[in-house]
């Protein structure tokens, strides 16, 4: 099924500038995967070496965080909408 | 340059000094380098030293950000103990190049902000305009 899929500034360069995108999936893998073919950029920001979801980047169904359901094996249903958000981190050393 | 309203300026200082001694956080949005809306955001980390933007904050801001037809364009955070300039962890980290990483200093008497670029490794920082509104 198409899903929506939102995208933080810091990567829309990559998908021809769009901050929204819709890709076919029946899970959370599914659709960062046709993202990836799509926008081939898109794939090494997103998704590590190993096929896991890269340790910068949090992904959002709804208003869940994959990794505290499913991860990549995470079902959507018609209408969900998928965030892809950047870790925003630092501090003081 | 960043344009701001004192209001959000007078934000970011009060949550800075409101979260000390931990390091505080947050989210402005706006377009065209001018500063439309500042989300307190939680930090993660819970750190004197580090932050880490809640995402679930993080992803609220983002589509409040869009309900008002403007985007997020940088992060704030503190320094509780050191300079506002931002440190290596904060150049190693920088997600995005086209964001205003701004930076409020709790060091010495008078909290301290300034504002800076962080593009390909290199700090740059920038003119903080404030408005009277």
């Amino acid at each position: 099924m198409a899903i929506e899929v939102r995208l933080p500034t810091v990567l829309r360069a990559a998908a021809s500038g769009q901050a929204n995108v819709t890709v076919e999936g029946e899970t959370i893998g599914e659709i960062l995967k046709a993202l990836a073919d799509s926008y081939p950029g898109l794939g090494s920001q997103v998704l590590s070496s190993d096929g896991s979801l890269h340790r910068f980047v949090n992904v959002y169904l709804n208003d869940d965080d994959v990794r505290y359901l499913d991860k990549l094996d995470t079902k959507v249903i018609e209408g969900d909408v998928v965030s892809i958000l950047p870790a925003v981190a630092g501090g003081s050393f | 340059m960043l344009t701001i309203s004192q209001i959000y300026l007078d934000q970011m200082i009060a949550h800075a000094i409101r979260e000390y001694p931990l390091e505080a956080c947050g989210l402005i949005s706006g377009e065209n380098d001018t500063v439309k809306g500042f989300y307190r955001t939680r930090n993660d980390a819970a750190s004197a030293r580090i932050y880490t933007v809640n995402p679930l904050d993080y992803l609220k801001a983002d589509r409040d950000a869009e309900a008002n037809s403007v985007s997020i364009i940088g992060v704030m955070h503190s320094h509780t103990h050191s300079e506002a300039y931002p440190s290596p962890t904060d150049v190693a980290q920088a997600p995005d190049p086209s964001w205003h990483y701004i930076l409020v200093s709790l060091k010495h008497k008078d909290p301290i902000l300034r504002s800076f670029t962080i593009v390909d490794g290199n700090i740059v920082e920038e003119s903080v305009v404030r408005l009277n509104c």
